[in-house]
């Protein structure tokens, strides 16, 4: 089932203000085809949960539509819907044990109680629940809590999974093996899936695509790898992973990229269509992994000279913040084990390749 | 930024559109509000407007004589220094029992908890009624251990014993919720900052329970000035106060309008009280129950104190133990003072005079209480889960009977109800419509406080998984609040068996109830059948809550029995 969001908008009274209205959710048109797994990200206060609320229908929508396989289903109340949500808190119910919560939407539907029986066994059995269907829910513990959650929402067969950020309760551990769970029952019974977080992290795990958005608006909708490599603009960019921005000018337009100059150093970096005219001032997004750092470069050709400001050693990784004549740089990189840790105050080549270069115009902060 | 009256139309205009679209909630508050203003409002609207104006014509004729009088004057004083010494007794042995119970690890815990308990669970002069048998004229102590000949224990003196010990238990309730939800952590925070435990004790335990202290305090003095039986049984001529006043001027003058006047000073200071803790005391309050009480550490008080600290507990428990063991002689004795020797005549005088008081009680407390738990949760589900204009004066009103002292609300039953189409005086309805509505408050707050602790996404789930609203306010709310429901009924059971303030006002030929029997008995000398009659009150409180007990256990999962104390 697809679920498409048609310039929806969604306006709240201000509570400090009578006859003021405050803007959640702003003109967002979305196509969430079938089977797919998509993740509304960004921070807090962006819109992601309002949206989320409103495909449920706990919120209806100021203006535009939702639609659900093809139907509107803007105005119809939440238990009509079919969209079945794990929440936050769970919200499992306190007086019911697991078996009864799970059978809980099956009965809504007035399923025979054999095939209520049934189903809720073979669900239990699939998110590893067997043998705890009499528990009190206060006796699980929060990953088998959250499981619960999870195997009430697939039990009913809903045509759309919501997921109000499930994962945030669970300490970090858990919370990755349940990201792998999440996505490989998802892929598994290919329901239509709508996941808020703002966790980065496991936007990049689970989805199909994510959805960033900032102030209400969709800053860039794309493919995990996209979304981290080819950022729409600055916020996004910064929201997804950490980030240098270094300032440049476009020397010359070729067929494969374009030269750019940064800091009197020329190189090609590829650009995609339109590419920005000769003379544009642009904005290098260098991720601080893909740079590369040189100890004692002197006399040695290592593109970039900087020295260390700052080194923190991090178990897998190395962290350094690289003088660059004034300009902070943050420097990741891999394998300090092999490479040892750098010094403070020591001076350091550095470069990048530039195919790891990604180009935006100079002046691109989020979208408003 | 708005003024704040503009604001509130703004959200009252929205809040009545709103209501336009939900009819049965539109029905359902607007006839609980009608109850409430019939059977909470009217009454004390009729206090105030007979008392102001008593024949025809408005006037301070009243209030002059009355306040213009030294014995009235004299009462009001007698009422508060009452009322303020009780709440400095019984708040500071509750404070006792409380810190003790929560902070140490002293034996005997559960039998303390007992002792602490019992006095709520009985008609609040029981204790009087002890007082008598023990030091009184003809008292067991006074007279055959000390052999005195008069011994003064009418007036303040033995009021205040009484008092202390009837009112002692909700100040304890109180305490120990604060001492319970402040945790341990905290105490141990301060050692570990180089605190002693003298230290921590006066700079963090005891200012983070001032709140609670001063609400304890504020509910004493409430409960006590409003308090009717003790005073009239022990005060004596002595020491006249005025809740005895209002009931002597209607009752033995038949002086309604009087009474009223009387009711309406009365009010005053209960009422102030009342507005003190509500709005200024209850906003103090540092710590919210987060319905997981972190484990009370055991260590914050050092052995001597603690053996100090259980003398203490254990001396005020042996008093208590004292007071029912006397009633218990007391109902199997002869006569008492003269002839100890065992008897079941006052039981048989209680089964066969009494017998029809024992049944009306029962009956209008078995119908009072399940309708006040109802009318408790409603209304507190309406106040949490809805939006309607006039919700916080629904609270408001509902609560208020709380502040307002039962001969208050006699009186103004008498009045509000003595003519058709309003013709309640005399009948059953009258003793069943004044306990429901007097005791829905607890309901309220029992109902109110579940409703906060269940998340708002655990409605929103059930509507998600396919249930319609009325679905999910049967399925999911409503037995979520049935721990709540039960604890309102059980409070509102066992005060409509052992109150007496406004139902003296309202009991008739055909309607009596066990508690003014017990007053009449006590007031006409025959000590054993007040007695008897206690007893028998008492093992049917704790019969009925057993039986509630049993219930629940059997229905609901054992945990819902921890929210019954």
């Amino acid at each position: 089932m697809s679920v498409v969001l048609e310039q929806v908008t969604k306006t709240f009274e201000d509570p400090h203000r009578p006859g003021g209205r405050v803007t959640a959710v702003d003109d967002v048109s979305l196509v969430i085809a079938e089977g797919e797994l998509v993740t509304l990200l960004g921070p807090s206060g962006c819109g992601k949960t309002t949206a989320l609320r409103m495909i449920a229908g706990f919120e209806l929508p100021t203006a535009g539509r939702i639609l659900i396989d093809g139907h509107d289903v803007s105005r119809l109340p939440p238990h009509a819907r079919n969209a079945a949500m794990v929440f936050q808190s769970y919200a499992i119910f306190p007086h019911l044990t697991v078996a009864r919560n799970v059978a809980f939407g099956l009965e809504m539907r007035g399923l025979p109680q054999g095939e209520i029986a049934s189903r809720v066994r073979a669900v239990l059995e699939l998110v590893e629940l067997s043998g705890l269907e009499h528990r009190s829910p206060e006796q699980l513990s929060g990953g088998q809590q959250q499981r619960v959650a999870l195997a009430r929402a697939i039990v009913t067969e809903p045509r759309v999974l919501l997921f109000d950020e499930p994962l945030s309760n669970l300490d970090a551990k858990l919370r990755e093996q349940m990201r792998v769970e999440v996505r490989r029952l998802q892929r598994r019974l290919q329901i239509t899936s709508v996941y808020v977080t703002h966790d980065q992290a496991e936007a990049m795990a689970l989805s199909d695509r994510i959805v960033v958005m900032e102030a209400g608006r969709v800053q860039q909708v794309a493919a995990p790898f996209e979304v981290y490599a080819r950022p729409a603009n600055r916020f996004v960019a910064d929201f997804l992973g950490r980030v240098n921005f270094l300032e440049g000018r476009v020397v010359s337009v070729g067929v494969t990229g374009v030269i750019v100059e940064v800091q009197g150093r020329r190189m090609e970096v590829p650009w995609r269509l339109p590419a920005p005219p000769a003379g544009a001032a642009v904005t290098l997004v260098v991720r601080p992994e893909t740079i590369a750092l040189t100890p004692d470069p002197a006399g040695r050709d290592t593109g970039f000279r900087g020295s260390i400001r700052r080194a923190v050693y991090l178990g897998a990784t190395a962290e350094y913040e690289v003088d660059w004549n004034g300009t902070p740089l943050l420097v990741v990189s891999g394998n300090p084990l092999e490479q040892s840790l750098i010094p403070e105050g020591a001076a350091v080549g550095f470069d990048f390749s530039p195919c790891t270069v990604h180009l935006l115009p100079a002046d691109s902060p989020a979208r408003s | 930024m708005a003024d704040p009256f503009s604001q509130w139309k703004h959200r009252t205009i929205h809040d009545l559109r709103r209501l336009r679209n939900e009819p049965i909630l539109a029905v359902a508050v607007a006839a609980i509000f009608g109850l409430l203003l019939l059977f909470i409002v009217y009454p004390l609207i009729r206090v105030f407007a007979v008392s102001f104006i008593p024949d025809g014509a408005p006037t301070l004729r009243l209030y002059r004589e009355f306040l213009g009088g030294w014995f009235i004057r004299q009462a009001l004083l007698n009422s508060v220094v009452m009322g303020v010494l009780t709440a400095v007794g019984g708040t500071l042995i509750g404070f006792l029992f409380a810190f003790a119970l929560t902070r140490t690890d002293i034996p005997g815990k559960p039998l303390l908890t007992a002792a602490a308990i019992l006095p709520i669970i009985s008609p609040p002069f029981v204790s009087a009624l002890s007082i008598i048998l023990l030091f009184g004229n003809n008292g067991l102590i006074t007279r055959q251990l000390l052999g005195f000949q008069e011994f003064a224990i009418y007036g303040l003196r033995g009021l205040l014993l009484s008092q202390v010990f009837t009112f002692f238990p909700v100040a304890y309730l109180t305490l120990r919720g604060v001492l319970e939800s402040l945790g341990g952590t905290l105490e141990d925070a301060a050692m570990n900052l180089g605190a002693t435990r003298w230290k921590a004790f006066w700079r963090v335990t005891l200012p983070l329970c001032l709140p609670g202290i001063a609400s304890a305090l504020l509910v004493l003095f409430i409960e006590s000035i409003a308090d009717f039986g003790n005073p009239l049984i022990l005060g004596g001529s002595g020491f006249p106060v005025l809740s005895v006043q209002v009931y002597l001027q209607v009752t033995g003058m038949y002086d309604l309008p009087g009474g009223a006047a009387l009711a309406v000073i009365l009010l005053v200071p209960s009422v102030t009280a009342f507005l003190v803790q509500r709005y200024w005391v209850a906003r103090k309050r540092y710590v919210t129950v987060t319905g997981k009480p972190t484990r009370a550490v055991l260590k914050v008080v050092s052995p001597a104190t603690q053996w100090v600290l259980f003398a203490a507990c254990t001396a005020v428990a042996l008093f208590v133990l004292l007071f029912y063991a006397t009633i218990l002689v007391g109902a199997f004795s002869k006569a008492w003072g003269v002839d100890h020797s065992p008897t079941l005549r006052n039981f048989g005088y209680v089964f066969g005079v009494g017998a029809q008081a024992i049944t009306d009680t029962l009956v209008i407390a078995v119908t009072s209480s399940p309708l006040a738990g109802l009318l408790g949760m409603g209304i507190a589900f309406l106040v949490m889960r809805r939006r309607f204009p006039g919700r916080e004066a629904m609270e408001f009103i509902s609560i208020l009977n709380f502040a307002v002292p039962g001969t208050v609300i006699g009186i103004g039953y008498i009045l509000a109800f003595n003519q058709k189409p309003l013709l309640l005086t005399g009948t059953a309805l009258i003793l069943i419509a004044n306990f429901l509505f007097r005791y829905i408050p607890v309901g309220i707050q029992s109902g109110t406080a579940v409703l906060r602790q269940i998340d708002p996404a655990i409605e929103e789930a059930a509507t998600n998984l396919g249930a319609t609203t009325q679905t999910t306010f049967r399925r999911i709310t409503l037995p979520l609040l049935v721990p709540a429901f039960f604890s309102g009924l059980v409070f509102s059971f066992v005060r409509a068996m052992t109150a007496i303030s406004a139902a003296i006002f309202l009991v008739s030929a055909d309607w009596n109830l066990m508690t003014v029997q017990i007053l009449s008995q006590t007031e006409a000398g025959r000590l054993g059948a007040a007695a008897a009659f206690s007893v028998l009150l008492i093992l049917i409180i704790m019969a009925a809550i057993g039986l509630i007990r049993l219930i629940l256990g059997r229905i609901f999962d054992y945990r819902y029995q921890a929210t019954f104390g």
